[in-house]
């Protein structure tokens, strides 16, 4: 294992690419919210695209990801059809659970996306089980669980760290530390406010990351996989970020002051890796020019074909409650 | 005294309500998830973390279990602590709590100690937030002896539940529905306390008992308007507590109605509703001329997509059909 990443250039504009393309995916969704096509609560993700896209870019298509309902940004990096996710957040049949999970409750089970959980600490164990299981089934793969600093503070957060330890299971835990749990901050939260030190009591492996520095996020990703995939145990990733955006689409944000809000935009972790790469000759003008046109492509394709997209029957209301048979997981 | 009628939403009847038990009672204090500088995730608590200060109008972590428990206990020794739960499925972390201490230790101790805690909490579907933010699960604690559960359905009660729970010695939730929030009356200012012991008349008929609760109330007089207009008198009846149940007023209706819908956002099976139904078959089975009939959510975890939920809770025409078909068989 190496300490230094080789970031070649197909690997920055990747993550270029796919943080703008959650970022211009979410700012959609608001105009749609806006217009009413989609409902219910929508938590957006401006400011934390880091994250997802570098953890995901450290994972392999046999791994598992659980995530929360914060999770857009998760889902399309972990290459969750875009087409699905708008259908699904417009409540159409063709969307990736039918219509009846919404942007809270994103599943694909192809892509080993198990949600999608809005139950703040609620996926937590889930991931304990997932990984157990592959530990057994699927030796080699590894489960990332993402969560808020807020869930920190849950019973089966501690309970999880506890049982992922003593249990040595394949968890990679990312924690999208954005220094707010809706309205209240860290250190109202936490007496201990460097959270990865919370893993240390659980005898787990940690460390924390800037994450709005994309190329040190996805450094770290990288080494905190390697650790997971050795078999080494479960690894605690705590990822400083922040969100530009309010909690949800009801939040008066009085809580914290504009300034803050603007003196963490400075720090757009998308700008600056643009400009980082543009200063070095990384991406040129036409280049990023044709990633806007290819990103905006797919936004209206899949807003189109979510708009089309059909309702689900009434009729078919009771399905899924129970199912006939275990589905089966595809074997590695 | 102010005799004119004031017209206020639930809302603000509920804030109102927290602050008068604040401003009355030193010993009372607001704990919760986001309730100080957040205002409440339903802006229930907006304004009192700047009037109260965070000692009385306190913050907590994500920590359900830990903080509904605290309130327990601070309770037990003399607080009288309005505990706020962002909605009734989160309360399921608490559970614990609230089924192993909060509605046994009276009774634990032999009588040595009472629980004067005030949980309150939103319930209910219909605004699109999909399974884990929808469901209905007063009548799961109502199963629960040792609690006082309460839902209010009016402004009025809003306004005034909140004081009689915390008079209360026992530990008591109050299940206020999301879809209520913005729900406006006017309330008379004569009236300065309500009950949490009796059923309510809403509506006064002859023909057949809309037994209710909750959010399905304005659904049971919509119902009943729309039933007049067909020439079926419909009696309404506001539950208002679901436990202690006045199962007295509900046999009071049906026995001069003699047919009798019962409308519930809780799923059918083990719903407050199946226990009207069964003290019924039990004790009032001769003023029945018609089996009795449910208005219920379907059997599902409550659906996101806007014609899916729509389907899955009780509607105005479900409750019109279940009365009609008892009223006109055939
Ligand atoms: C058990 C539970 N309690 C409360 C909530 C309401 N809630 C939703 S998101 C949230 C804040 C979570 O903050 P954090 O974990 O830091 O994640 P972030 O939203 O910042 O990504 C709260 C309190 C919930 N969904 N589940």
């Amino acid at each position: 294992m190496t300490d230094k990443l080789h970031l070649d250039r197909a690997h920055l504009h990747h993550l270029y690419r796919e943080m703008l393309r959650i970022r211009r995916f979410e700012a959609k969704c608001v105009e749609l919210y806006q217009a009413q096509k989609i409902r219910g609560f929508l938590h957006l993700y401006d400011g934390e695209e880091p994250v997802a896209v570098g953890v995901m870019a450290a994972l392999e298509a046999r791994d598992a990801v659980v995530a929360t309902y914060r999770e857009h940004g998760q889902a399309l990096a972990r290459g969750v059809p875009m087409r699905a996710l708008m259908a699904e957040m417009l409540g159409k049949l063709e969307g990736c659970c039918r219509g009846r999970g919404g942007s809270m409750h994103i599943f694909d089970r192809e892509r080993r996306f198990f949600g999608g959980n809005a139950i703040v600490g609620g996926s937590l164990p889930l991931a304990v089980g997932i990984a157990m299981a592959d530990k057994q089934l699927r030796p080699g793969a590894l489960t990332a669980c993402f969560f808020g600093e807020g869930a920190v503070a849950e019973g089966a957060f501690h309970e999880s760290m506890n049982l992922a330890a003593l249990w040595q299971l394949p968890v990679l835990f990312v924690c999208e530390n954005n220094l707010y749990a809706m309205g209240v901050p860290l250190k109202d939260a936490e007496s201990q406010t460097d959270v990865f030190r919370k893993a240390e009591a659980y005898r787990m492996a940690s460390a924390q990351v800037d994450a709005m520095e994309p190329v040190q996020m996805a450094a770290a990703a990288r080494r905190a996989v390697d650790h997971v995939r050795a078999g080494q145990g479960p690894f605690f990733l705590e990822c400083r970020t922040y969100r530009f955006r309010a909690h949800s689409m009801f939040d008066t944000q009085a809580y914290r002051t504009r300034e803050e809000i603007e003196s963490w935009k400075r720090r757009d972790p998308i700008e600056r890796l643009r400009r980082w790469m543009e200063d070095n000759h990384l991406l040129s003008p036409d280049e990023a020019a044709a990633i806007d046109a290819g990103i905006a492509a797919e936004i209206g394709d899949a807003v189109a074909f979510a708009e089309a997209g059909t309702l689900e029957p009434v009729a078919e209301l009771e399905r899924f409650v129970l199912m006939d048979s275990v589905v089966q997981e595809q074997a590695a | 005294m102010n005799t004119t009628p004031m017209k206020m939403t639930y809302r603000e009847a509920c804030r109102q309500a927290i602050r008068e038990a604040l401003l009355s009672d030193p010993r009372c204090f607001v704990m919760g998830e986001d309730v100080g500088k957040y205002g409440g995730c339903y802006a229930v608590t907006k304004g009192l973390l700047e009037e109260f200060g965070p000692d009385r109008i306190r913050d907590t972590p994500l920590a359900e279990n830990g903080f509904v428990g605290a309130g327990i206990g601070a309770a037990l020794t003399g607080l009288r602590p309005i505990v706020e739960i962002m909605t009734c499925n989160f309360s399921m972390l608490a559970l614990d709590q609230i089924m192993n201490n909060a509605a046994t230790l009276s009774h634990m101790s032999g009588g040595q100690f009472a629980v004067p805690v005030v949980i309150r909490m939103a319930t209910g579907g219909g605004r699109q937030l999909a399974a884990q933010h929808s469901h209905s699960l007063e009548g799961w604690y109502a199963h629960i002896p040792g609690l006082k559960v309460l839902a209010p359905a009016t402004v009025e009660d809003a306004r005034h539940m909140l004081a009689a729970a915390l008079a209360d010695p026992n530990p008591v939730l109050l299940f206020e529905h999301v879809v209520l929030y913005n729900a406006e009356d006017e309330i008379d200012p004569a009236v300065t306390a309500v009950d949490i012991a009796h059923a309510r008349r809403r509506r006064a008929g002859s023909d057949v008992s809309l037994i209710t609760y909750g959010n399905s109330l304005p659904k049971c007089l919509a119902a009943a308007d729309a039933l007049a207009g067909e020439g079926i008198s419909a009696d309404v009846i506001d539950l208002r507590v679901l436990r202690p149940l006045d199962i007295a007023a509900v046999i009071e209706s049906v026995a001069r109605t003699h047919r009798c819908v019962i409308v519930d956002e809780g799923w059918k099976s083990g719903s407050i509703s199946a226990e009207i139904s069964a003290r019924l078959a039990e004790d009032a089975l001769h003023e029945l001329d018609a089996p009795v009939r449910r208005v219920c959510s379907r059997e599902v975890p409550v659906p996101y997509a806007a014609q899916m939920e729509e389907a899955s809770l009780p509607q105005v025409s479900d409750i019109v059909a279940a009365a009609r078909g008892l009223v006109n068989p055939g």
